[in-house]
């Protein structure tokens, strides 16, 4: 008996998981009825249609994008076939009579060029063929002629071209947020060239101070210096690729904190606990070593004594902890949610707050730094970094 | 047996695990340090760690067990196991390390972009992870119950508490350093004793006949049987019986058994002389109870032959708790030579489990007609040599032992954990990390106390079975065809993983009883494997509109060597 409640088990759980999925796919507010009138129940019907074909949209049109969201298109028009182009060709087409794309692109060449919309009657050799008129909107973005939705349908209908400019209206705005995503994306990653180019400058004053201040006495250790000082700019101004990994930055943190050392001597104290496993883990290019100047600026701000500064790495499950601690100063918590809003400019350095848009904007909001503090009771801020995350690779090669 | 040294060996292990798992950071002080501290894991401590979250209850108690039941056919177990490595660094295993990937169900999103693919690569990672647990909560249990007679279930529950509580506690934090350990131990509890066990042997004479002919008693021997069964004789034999043979009721008595089919009830001792040869058995066909798909007359078609070759050799690259040990590796090229590492400890390892299985079958050959031929590895110290050496010896075999089950459950409830939280649970954090834990556990270890008596071997040759058909069609397929397509993808792993998944189910539900369509079940791979292949390159074809835009970016990332690709792009 055992034996065949095990495999009842086996057969069963897969199909539980399969029904719970496929449930969670497919619930519907409207199947939960009780609608109330058919108005509203078309008008919530409208309007859910509307909300499924926006998300694809959202990226920008593309053959992929126009094929996802040209369904839902046309069930919202309700017409026998419906088309999405770009400037040159018919992106997607859905529904019947797809042997007129040819002919309505060589039709669409006026109300592209013009942007105003327009509706022809198309010449068709088969008897049979429901596909009479095509009703053109134009899809704008900026004023620009982007591409165009025809509708097609049996007969001229006034109400079908109005109605076709309007859902074409509406499409223009979701491409035009896709725009915006678009800049947004970019100007995060002029934010990323920016904070690279301008990696403090005070610290190369303080670097090349230092290190002329031991020319005379130790030249060999200007010279180490000199090497640590060369191998951490490299890094900082290497020009390929947005990610780096975990074992590279750590290596840039290192000649970071020997040149820093230098300077502050043994009042600085470093603990480095670095589980390997997550050495490998991609990440973005120069997001750590901020902190841990974040950490050495707090730690020896007005204090004589020694600053201890602990780096921990984790591996937990599918993301690596990332922990920098140190027991200086602090800060109040209020000031630094300000800082982090980006409503001050913390003194020098680049800050908190450009290192957590960055991983928000990569890993997601849910992953921006963790910072615990409080007025003289230091600083340990943690950062969550995804073992694998999409379109996060890095350039470099481990040693 | 002995249990008092049993017991302390196994605790030692628990805690040498949980105590290497917690401390065994590199920790540094000085900046000097620095670089020891941040060095990256190097080819040959990942190859351990990878063998040693590999080498599961099947490796270090089933392959014995099959050995010394069904004879040398059973050698294509540990060479399948071992070859599946062979497969795996020829076809995946620089690319996937490439590809960034860090579970299966991120290697699909990484290849197809698309998330429905993912999920489904999810589904069946956990699948794969159940169907693979399950025989290792039920080696702890069968380990326990065999040396300290414990409950059956007890052993799984404790692997089940201690994996659950180090993992969900963050306990695994140096998780390499604790599966290389595992794995010289169970190096060295497989290794010592069997030394002594090969003296023993050269002491006794050598005794060359184990499979020459048919085993015989060594001695006088009392067997208990478990379940009713069928004895095939050849020619009489006399027997001491104290139970039911073919329905009539003997108490203590000698009966002579006449050649052919008898029939032995349920809980009957039956007492064989010295030299007596051991019959052959079948179990009672009645359908439920034939839980194996290896028990029955113990001879094997050659189809069962290929359908296991064919599971081991293209399911280990699609086990999840082994794709995510490839991680660690740098780079590419550091991933092949890992894996050429693993061939050498797993290959060196697995020659150790058949010698077992052939003193077995010389010492033990009792255990062919108990459901427990599991247990010969751990049952032979003390049978062979006897006294403290052999009381000693098997409390290393069983502190082994438990390393094997403690760091694959541990590996596999991992896997499962994260797709759990990453994929299924809402929403993602260290809370229902805790919580994926114990679902991930809760499962098998509820299976495994329902079902009884599933060869250690054979349930884990099913979860083979299933990532053969499901993982390695998206793998290879996904590395080395420009042409596959996310719906090509979902497609081949539902029918070619879906179809195995449900031969497995019809299996361990013992449906059908007897008969080739039985045993085209138990062995779906030879089937299975083609139909997921087939229908991910038709499907994939008659779609070639939805090859993901970004296909020859994402190939020339999975093949180019990383230094190559930062020249490029620099």
């Amino acid at each position: 008996m055992s034996g065949f409640l095990a495999g009842l088990c086996v057969a069963v759980l897969p199909l539980l998981a399969a029904g719970f999925w496929l449930g969670r796919r497919t619930a519907r507010p409207q199947t939960l009825g009780g609608l109330g009138t058919p108005v509203e129940h078309a008008t919530f019907q409208t309007l859910h249609t509307a909300s499924l074909a926006a998300p694809p949209l959202r990226a920008g049109l593309t053959e992929e994008t126009a094929r996802r969201s040209a369904r839902r298109l046309r069930s919202l028009l309700g017409t026998d076939a419906l088309c999405l182009t770009d400037g040159e060709r018919v992106l997607a087409w859905d529904g019947v009579g797809a042997h007129h794309r040819a002919e309505i692109m060589e039709r669409l060449a006026q109300p592209l060029e013009t942007g105003r919309g327009e509706a022809f009657r198309l010449t068709c050799d088969a008897a049979d063929c429901p596909v009479r008129w095509a009703v053109v909107a134009p899809l704008t973005v900026d004023d620009r002629v982007h591409g165009a939705l025809v509708a097609c349908a049996p007969r001229e209908s006034a109400v079908l071209v109005r109605a076709a400019a309007e859902v074409a209206r509406w499409v223009s705005v979701q491409l035009e947020l896709a725009d915006l995503d678009r800049s947004r994306t970019r100007l995060i990653e002029a934010e990323i060239k920016a904070l690279r180019a301008q990696i403090s400058p005070h610290f190369i004053f303080n670097s090349l101070a230092v290190i002329a201040s031991f020319v005379r006495t130790d030249p060999e250790r200007a010279r180490e210096l000199l090497l640590e000082f060369a191998d951490f700019t490299r890094y900082s101004f290497r020009r390929h690729g947005d990610f780096t990994t975990l074992a590279d930055e750590l290596h840039a943190i290192e000649h970071y904190l020997a040149l820093v050392r230098a300077r502050f001597g043994d009042r600085l104290a470093v603990t480095l606990q670095i589980a390997p496993e997550v050495l490998p883990v991609a990440l973005p290019f120069l997001c750590l070593q901020p902190l841990v100047e974040n950490a050495v600026k707090h730690g020896l701000e007005g204090k004589s004594g020694t600053c201890h500064i602990q780096i921990r790495a984790q591996d937990a499950g599918a993301e690596a902890l990332v922990v920098i601690e140190d027991d200086g100063a602090g800060m109040d918590p209020a000031v630094l949610r300000r800082i982090l809003a980006g409503e001050v400019s913390p003194s020098g350095g680049i800050g908190l707050s450009n290192v957590d848009d960055r991983l928000r904007q990569v890993y997601g909001d849910d992953h921006g730094l963790v910072i615990e503090t409080a007025p003289g009771a230091g600083m340990k801020i943690t950062a969550r970094l995804p073992k694998y995350q999409p379109g996060v690779h890095s350039a470099a090669r481990l040693s | 047996m002995n249990s008092g040294y049993t017991v302390p060996a196994v605790a030692l292990v628990v805690v040498a695990t949980v105590l290497v798992g917690a401390f065994g950071l590199r920790i540094s002080r000085t900046t000097s340090d620095f670089y020891v501290a941040s060095r990256t894991v190097g080819p040959r401590l990942n190859a351990a760690a990878i063998s040693g979250e590999y080498l599961s209850a099947a490796s270090f108690l089933g392959i014995a067990g099959l050995v010394l039941v069904q004879g040398p056919d059973m050698l294509w177990y540990p060479v399948g196991y071992t070859a599946g490595y062979l497969v795996l660094l020829l076809f995946v295993a620089a690319p996937l390390r490439r590809s960034g990937a860090y579970t299966l169900p991120d290697f699909a999103e990484a290849r197809l972009a698309s998330p429905s693919v993912r999920r489904l690569a999810g589904a069946f990672v956990i699948g794969i992870g159940w169907l693979y647990l399950l025989p290792q909560l039920q080696g702890a249990g069968l380990t326990l119950a065999v040396l300290t007679g414990a409950p059956d279930a007890l052993g799984g529950v404790i692997v089940a508490a201690v994996v659950v509580a180090t993992v969900a506690a963050g306990g695994m934090r140096s998780i390499t350093f604790v599966q290389a350990f595992q794995y010289w131990l169970k190096l060295t509890a497989l290794l010592v004793p069997a030394l002594f066990l090969v003296l023993a042997w050269q002491g006794d004479g050598a005794p060359r006949h184990a499979f020459d002919e048919p085993a015989a008693f060594r001695e006088q021997r009392t067997v208990r049987v478990g379940d009713t069964l069928d004895l095939t004789l050849d020619r009489p034999l006399t027997v001491t019986v104290s139970g039911t043979v073919d329905g009539h009721a003997h108490d203590g008595r000698t009966v002579r058994l006449d050649a052919g089919t008898h029939h032995v009830g349920h809980g009957t001792r039956l007492t064989f002389a010295e030299g007596d040869p051991v019959p052959a058995t079948g179990r009672r066909g009645d359908g439920a109870l034939t839980t194996s798909p290896s028990a029955g007359s113990g001879e094997r078609p050659l189809y069962a032959t290929y359908g296991l070759i064919l599971a081991t050799f293209l399911g280990t690259m699609g086990l999840p708790h082994v794709v995510v040990r490839f991680y660690t590796s740098p780079h590419g090229v550091a991933a092949r030579r890992t894996t050429v590492a693993v061939l050498g400890l797993v290959g060196g390892f697995y020659l150790l489990p058949p010698l077992y299985g052939a003193l077995g079958r010389l010492y033990a050959p009792e255990l062919t007609l108990t459901e427990d031929a599991d247990a010969a590895v751990l049952l032979l110290p003390d049978r062979m040599i006897g006294g403290l050496g052999g009381d000693l010896l098997g409390a290393l075999v069983a502190g082994g032992a438990f390393a094997a089950f403690l760091s694959t459950a541990s590996g596999l409830t991992m896997a499962v954990a994260g797709v759990l939280t990453q994929d299924v649970l809402p929403s993602r954090g260290v809370r229902h990390f805790r919580l994926g834990t114990v679902l991930a556990m809760a499962a098998p270890l509820a299976a495994s106390i329902l079902v009884g008596g599933l060869p250690v071997a054979d349930a884990v040759g099913l979860a083979f079975a299933v990532s053969a058909s499901s993982f390695c069609p998206l793998l290879v397929l996904g590395i080395w065809w420009r042409r596959l397509t996310p719906p090509g993808a979902a497609a081949g792993m539902l029918l070619g993983g879906g179809s195995a998944f449900a031969a497995v189910a019809a299996t361990m539900a013992g449906y059908p009883g007897a008969g080739p369509l039985r045993t085209l079940l138990a062995w779906p791979a030879l089937w299975s494997v083609p139909l997921g292949f087939l229908t991910m390159v038709a499907v994939s074809l008659a779609t070639p509109g939805r090859v993901p835009a970004g296909t020859a970016a994402v190939l020339a990332r999975f093949h180019l060597p990383e230094q190559l690709r930062a020249e490029v792009k620099a």
